[in-house]
């Protein structure tokens, strides 16, 4: 009897896999002519292989555990009439989809690809253009996005909708994706333990990246570029920034990245290069800054108040013309250690630190922060004299402003 | 009657005539000339691209162009008065005399900081570059910084016959519009921080030619995202063709008033 139910067990799994394994092939002369027919026929962890062609379908909605891979990058055309794939299952794979036409809509969040409240999913080799979202995940967890291009078209913020967007999810990576042209780059919000790596986000029209009350999480390697006011990060605790530049946000109202109500973060190893404002620093405690480069922004640093117990240690601050912005006392921040390009002092014990100290902030940086207006006597020759006398003899700029150790050398 | 403004004319032209070259006889135009020309070597030496080049450049061209314009001024009109007296005996039109010996000087000037910087530049490029706006923005602004004060330091030394009287109010003329003007407009900015203060600080730059200058120049750099929203502002009125027409006119202006000043006081003035 044992042996029996062994063997039926064996062959059970054997025709099993068979059967819920099987691989259905669509295409335009195939059986199966659409994707929404293919998954109807499917069972439990079968393949979709699409072949190339064009499926002009929307609404398709992915209810069982499926792997849907594209051959040669199918086109899936949503003709404008809404959301395309709603995954709504756990264990999906999409691969190798060429999407295109999201619909457009005031009133719901159409996006190209949709996870609903599933696990395990991976989005892979995906490339979506001419989108209102792009991939949309809503209240899922472990999960991955990764490889993908996302090009938008979009021209005003209030009609286009967001290159990856995450929403209450967790524990998801995304990585090696790159997103043009859409509102904002990779959106998260209320999403936690999420690690978002070697992403290139540029030309957008908003941030390049956004969070809002997302913690824990992890960004490591990413690009932004050139996004219509640089990154935005928002009300979240025990984040991590590794080594990602920020790069070209420049215009009035841009920045490289702006920090707001963040607490107990980490910055290290990152690029802050061309932005008019490298870091836009507000209402956030205990991070440290480590081993950044501030390169040729016009404000390194702008600190608008209710900072406490920040460290700025080893950071290159160079060619800026502003190297810090401060506008309230200095609380219990830290500046040590670090090179500043307009450093002109000395080292006669030639320990590697100047031996006078660095004032960071300009009289005249001070002086525009009171009174906005007198930006417009930038680079007169009134304001390079008032700036000479105010280093050599401080008068009005925060005494205990100062970076004490000053390095006569570029950290590596 | 057409002869004889013919001769007058011609006249004016050939004082000035003789003011440029005996300028460019004297080896200051060639200092001059030189220093600009180095400087534009060097900058562009040590930094390749023209559009950096530029913004150091015009930290020099609004201190030094000024400044020089006055001491040259001052200093020629002084060191060719006995000529000047002489020409008086002659039966020559007062106005051609100093207008002649004005627009020698400014000319020459105007010749030395066009040519020492358009060399460099026009070798390094400047043609194919897109700077090339930027940089003739630049050039212009410099020949009219000349004109005007040049013309200001005439000004002052003919109604001063004490020569060092005459140049301590030119430098005092020059710190006043390049230095302590901006130290009463940085004052009037901050004291009157309450109130809306667009217009006043618009119209604060109209009147200052370095000041005007400078903002024209650092508004067509990349420079001018730092000026934010007070940058915004000027944008909106600079950017438009009716604020280049007037800042153009200004600075015309500028230049017209001293001109017309010297001849005025030239024609009247007991020698």
């Amino acid at each position: 009897m044992g042996k029996i139910s062994v063997f039926v067990g064996l062959l059970w799994l054997f025709f099993g896999n068979h059967l819920w394994a099987g691989t259905i092939t669509v295409c335009n002369s195939c059986e199966v002519k659409t994707i929404r027919e293919g998954i109807a026929v499917a069972a439990d962890f079968d393949t979709l292989l699409i072949k190339k062609g064009t499926y002009k379908e929307y609404n398709i909605q992915v209810n069982k555990p499926l792997t849907i891979i594209g051959e040669n990058y199918p086109v899936v055309d949503g003709e404008d009439q809404g959301e395309i794939i709603t995954i709504v299952s756990n264990n999906v794979t999409i691969d190798g989809l060429f999407i295109i036409n999201v619909g457009t809509s005031y009133t719901a969040d159409y996006a190209a690809i949709r996870v609903v409240k599933s696990e395990d999913f991976l989005i892979q080799n995906v490339v979506l253009e001419k989108l209102f979202f792009g991939i949309y995940l809503e209240k899922c967890k472990n999960g991955k996005v990764y490889n993908n291009k996302i090009i938008g078209d979009a021209v005003d913020e209030y009609n286009s909708g967001n290159g990856i967007q995450l929403w209450y999810s967790q524990n998801i990576v995304v990585e090696r994706n790159i997103v043009q042209h859409v509102r904002d780059g990779i959106y998260l919000e209320f999403s936690d333990n999420i690690i978002i790596e070697n992403n290139i986000s540029s030309n957008n029209l908003r941030y390049g990246l956004h969070f809002m009350f997302s913690n824990d999480d992890i960004y490591k390697n990413n690009t932004f570029e050139n996004n219509g006011a640089g990154v935005a990060v928002m009300f979240s605790k025990r984040i991590k920034m590794l080594g990602n530049t920020f790069k070209k946000n420049w215009g009035t109202a841009s920045f490289g990245v702006l920090l707001k109500e963040i607490n107990d973060a980490e910055i290290t190893g990152n690029t802050f290069e061309e932005n008019t404002i490298g870091i836009s620093i507000e209402g956030s405690n205990r991070i440290n800054y480590s081993k950044n480069n501030f390169i040729k922004n016009g404000w390194a640093i702008k600190v608008r108040g209710a900072c406490y117990a920040n460290t700025f240690i080893h950071n290159n601050f160079m060619y800026n013309s502003f190297d810090l912005a401060y506008n309230s006392n200095l609380n219990d921040n830290i500046f040590e250690e670090n090179y500043w390009s307009n450093y002109t002092g000395y080292d006669l014990d030639r320990n590697g630190m100047g031996d006078v100290p660095y004032r960071p902030v300009k009289l005249f940086s001070y002086i525009v922060n009171r009174t906005p207006e007198t930006i417009i006597l930038l680079r007169s020759l009134f304001m390079d004299i008032i700036d000479f006398s105010e280093k050599v003899s401080p008068v009005f700029t925060p005494d205990a402003l100062v970076d004490a150790k000053p390095l006569m050398k570029k950290i590596k | 009657m057409p002869s004889r403004q013919y001769q007058l004319t011609t006249r004016m032209i050939k004082i000035l005539k003789y003011s440029f070259y005996d300028l460019m006889r004297s080896r200051w135009s060639y200092v001059y000339f030189l220093f600009y020309l180095l400087l534009g070597f060097v900058l562009l030496f040590l930094n390749n691209e023209l559009s950096k080049a530029v913004i150091t450049l015009m930290n020099v061209i609004i201190v030094l162009v000024p400044l020089i314009g006055t001491i040259f001024g001052v200093m020629y009109y002084y060191n060719s008065k006995e000529f000047t007296e002489l020409l008086l005996a002659q039966p020559i039109k007062r106005s051609s005399i100093f207008l002649g010996q004005y627009f020698g000087v400014a000319g020459s000037l105007t010749m030395s900081l066009v040519l020492g910087l358009g060399i460099p530049f026009a070798l390094y490029g400047l043609f194919e570059s897109n700077a090339i706006w930027d940089f003739s923005l630049l050039l212009i602004t410099g020949a009219f910084l000349t004109l005007i004060f040049t013309a200001v330091a005439f000004n002052i030394a003919l109604s001063n016959e004490n020569r060092i009287k005459g140049f301590g109010y030119a430098v005092l003329a020059w710190l006043f519009l390049a230095v302590i003007y901006d130290g009463l407009f940085l004052m009037s900015l901050i004291v009157f921080e309450e109130y809306p203060l667009d217009s006043f600080s618009l119209v604060a730059t109209m009147f200052n030619p370095i000041d005007l200058s400078r903002t024209l120049i650092l508004l067509k750099l990349d420079i001018s995202a730092l000026l934010g929203y007070t940058g915004a502002i000027f944008k909106q009125f600079f950017g438009t063709n009716f604020g280049l027409v007037m800042s153009i006119c200004m600075l015309l202006l500028w230049t017209i008033i001293p001109v017309w000043r010297l001849s005025y006081v030239a024609k009247r003035k007991d020698f």
